[in-house]
Formats: structure tokens, sequence, C-alpha cells
């Protein structure tokens, strides 16, 4: 029988919730890195019990852990995250020019193809790859040597490289995702990108629809479909059917189109899930209700999913990376809250049922499903 | 005289860590570590992440060797935080006789 492993990173540590195929009964294990914070982990696609964590506080900085054996044992791998060459600078809050200085890894991406491959985004935005599990790490440098880099700007998280995707069909094409930059493509393997945000629009900025400064929270792709993406950005849900050449909203009858997270359904393309979040003010669900919002339709008609979660009195988040799917045949969601809540759903969102209530905030959510 | 102009090692330095480190660095809150002489904050720092490499830009930066804003280095009831990393600790901690302690910022609420 198939068995689900979520990886939880939260404030406070890694927790790692076991269940068998009918996700009823869970096995929570952590925490993990006790006190420390963990932005993201997950697992290699290639060799599942190849794990990466990011593991960082204000004391200590970053760490990077990996583990070998699913989780049952980890050791500390290389931390050392230098910019290529002279870092340049970035626009700081009021506009003037700052230094780029590295901060903390937001997402970990290992490879499609190769366990001993990850990608790291990080803060200050950039994109570092490994090729030796970890050890080392390397810039890619053209992402912020393309030509933009000194018109980034930190959202109010900072300013985090927090979305990598790979294209399956096509190894040397990646997107990435900035806060408050945008969306990019590299379609050679990480030497070039170009921003890929036309149709954005963006009221904060003086120019709405610029080439960059769109604060995206996160992008999905189904990977039967990579031309496909799908975007939560700050306000507006969004779409692209052309690889990000081009955007359309597809907010349709959301309560209100600002959010954080935003996945795909692991066997249908068109169904998505967002957590539509009150506002840019106010982060906490419209009238203390939490709701998932499902599309069948890629976007525009969304339905309400509430049953098993909270109707009244919730006042939590729910984080960019906090939302995930299994790829069991009746595909299982999952998302965790600020509150410390992991809520699983074995039905692809109708039904919902909390495996833990009380954990750290919760900043990441990531699902294997072991054969 | 080795490559970094220290002298032989003496006895072992004390080094007591903070918690966090001690659990990356899987070892006891007290360690030891031979130090050439003089002995400073440097080759203390110098010798320990040589000894634990996990513990590299923990306490230090990786490019500058700045020492992170939050952690504090003290000695016989006094403050090297802000002193040269270069400067000579007190004979007694050269000695091994009292420890270096790496504390990390009091923050709370």
């Amino acid at each position: 029988m198939s068995t689900v492993r979520v990886l939880v990173g939260t404030r406070k540590g890694a927790f790692i919730l076991t269940s068998d195929g009918k996700r009823k009964d869970w096995q929570v294990n952590g925490p993990l890195f006790a006190g420390w914070e963990i932005y993201h982990l997950k697992g290699s696609p290639v060799d599942p019990d190849r794990l990466y964590a990011s593991q960082s506080n204000d004391w200590f900085g970053q760490t990077m852990q990996r583990s070998d054996d699913g989780g049952a044992t980890w050791a500390p791998v290389g931390n050392k995250f230098t910019y290529d060459g002279v870092p340049g600078t970035h626009q700081w809050y009021d506009g003037t020019p700052h230094p780029w200085e590295f901060k903390r890894v937001w997402h970990l991406e290992p490879s499609l193809a190769d366990p001993e491959t990850v990608y790291a985004g990080v803060e200050d935005a950039a994109l570092f790859k490994s090729s030796d599990g970890g050890a080392t790490w390397e810039e890619l440098a053209g992402l912020r040597g393309h030509g933009t880099g000194p018109h980034w700007q930190p959202g109010a998280g900072g300013m985090c490289l927090h979305t990598i995707i790979q294209d399956p069909m096509n190894h040397e094409r990646i997107y990435i995702a900035i806060s408050a930059a945008g969306a990019f493509r590299t379609d050679d393997g990480g030497k070039n990108w170009k921003p890929i945000n036309k149709g954005l629009v963006s009221n904060f900025l003086p120019d709405p629809t610029a080439e960059v400064g769109h604060c995206v929270h996160h992008v999905a792709m189904h990977r039967s479909r990579p031309e496909v993406l799908y975007m939560q950005k700050h306000w507006d849900v969004m779409r692209s059917l052309d690889a990000g050449e081009s955007w359309q909203e597809v907010s349709g009858n959301l309560p209100t189109d600002f959010g954080f997270v935003i996945d795909i359904h692991a066997h249908e393309p068109e169904t998505l899930y967002v957590v539509p979040i009150k506002s840019d003010s106010e982060h906490f669900p419209p009238e203390g209700k939490l709701r998932v919002y499902r599309s069948r339709t890629g976007g525009n008609e969304w339905e309400p999913l509430g049953k098993g979660l909270p109707e009244r009195d919730c006042y939590v988040n729910v984080l960019r990376d906090a939302m995930a799917v299994d790829s069991l045949d009746e595909c299982g969601v999952y998302f965790g809250t600020t509150g410390g809540q992991v809520y699983a759903s074995p039905d692809a969102g109708d039904n919902w049922a909390p495996i833990v209530r009380d954990l750290p905030a919760v900043l990441s959510v990531e699902v294997q499903t072991l054969s | 005289m080795n490559q970094k102009g220290a002298c032989a090692a003496g006895p072992p330095i004390r080094v007591i860590l903070p918690y966090h480190l001690r659990t990356l660095g899987r070892v006891d809150a007290e360690v030891l570590l031979k130090v050439g002489t003089p002995v400073t904050v440097r080759r203390v720092l110098d010798a320990l992440e040589d000894r634990y490499p996990m513990l590299h830009g923990t306490i230090r930066d990786h490019v500058t060797q700045e020492r992170r804003p939050f952690l504090r280095f003290f000695a016989c009831e006094q403050d090297w935080s802000h002193e040269s990393p270069d400067a000579e600790l007190p004979e007694v901690v050269a000695a091994g006789k009292e420890p270096l302690l790496i504390i990390g910022a009091i923050a709370g609420g």
C-alpha cells in the first residue's frame, strides 16, 4: 500500500507526518531541528529518501541539512552562499540603492533528474545550484545579472526568491518567482533569463504594468502541461497558456483575490486550489471562515470548500509554500497555517480534517507519495 | 610558528557554545580545542571551525569574518565582542583555566 509523507517546515522546527493511503491515521515525528526556523524541506523526485532542509535563525544564520534515509537521520551540508562577483545593489523599500546581502534560503527544489542536484532560492533574491548533494553552492548569476536586478525591491517579507519550477519536458527551462520583482524564465539551464510579467497589473507600482516589480506570491504548474502556469499574485489570480509570455486574470468569483498559495490537482491539470485572504492589510480569511477555493476550469469559476475547516473565529494565514498535493488515485490536498494547523483532504478538497492542530506557525508543506 | 603565525599550542582552550550550536555540532556545552599562541578569538574560531565544519558561518560571516550581530564573546566576566579578533585573550583563558563563552544575545517576550 502507498504511504504519504508530509514534510512540514515551521518557525520552530520541522515535522514529518506519515500515513498510509487512507490518510486517516497519522504519525507525527518531530520537532526536528527544534528551535530553528525551517523555511522549507523537500525530497528528491528521483530518490524520495533524499531530503534537503533549509535551517536558519537570526542568531546563527543559515545552515543546510540533508537526509539520505527519508528523514530518520540528518547531517549538515554546505551553507556558504556567496553571490557571484560584485553583488551590486537592488532597490530598498524607499527606492534607494541597497547592496545585495544573503539572509536565508526560502525554497529548495531538488532536480527532476539527479538527486545530487538541488536548486535554492534565497533572500536577497538569487538562485543557487548545488551539484554535489548540497556540499557546495554556486549562484546562477545570469538571473541577477540580466539587467533588471537593480530595480527589484523587497516585499514585506523580504526580497525572496520563493518559487522554482522545472519543466519536466525541457530540462533547460526553469521558472522562478521573486517578491517583489516578478516571474522569470530561463530556456538554457539558467545562463540567461527574461522577465515574464506581461499582463500583470500592480497598482502599487508607478507603472502598474512595468516589466518588473510585481509581487508574485506563488506559481504552480502541472507536469502534464508545462506551458500552462497559474499564479497567485499579491492581488489577482493569473493564468498563462504560453509559458509565461502573457498572463490573464482568472480571479473570477473569488471573494477576494489576495492570497499566497496556489496549487494544482495531481491528475486534473485544470483543477486549482487557492486560499483567499482578506487583504494585504488583513492577512486572515474573510469573515474568519477558513475556506479553500477550487476551480475545475483553470480559473474564473471557483467553489468554496469548507467541510471540516473552521466556520468562525479563524484568523490564521496560509503562507506561499504551505500547500501541496499527493499523487494517489484520489488526490489528497494539504495545507498548513500560521496557527500551526496542518489540514488534509483525502478527496481532492471535498472534506478536510486536521492532521495536527498545535504546531508552531507553518512555513511550508510538501508531500511525498511513496509506493 | 605555523602558516597563521601561531606558535605551538599550549593547554586545551575551553569554549562554551550556545545551545543551538551544540545541537548543530553534536557536542557538549564545553569543547576543548588546541589553539596556537598567542590565543585570540580569531584563532579559537579557526580551530573550532576546523574541528566542527558545520559551524562555519554560524558565529562569523563566511566572507567578511565579522561576528554575527546577535552573538557575543565573554571571557573572565568581560565582554570581548567588540575587541579586535586578533587581541590576545586573558592568560587564564590561554591556560585553559577559564572558558571563552560564545552566547546568543537575549531576546524574548
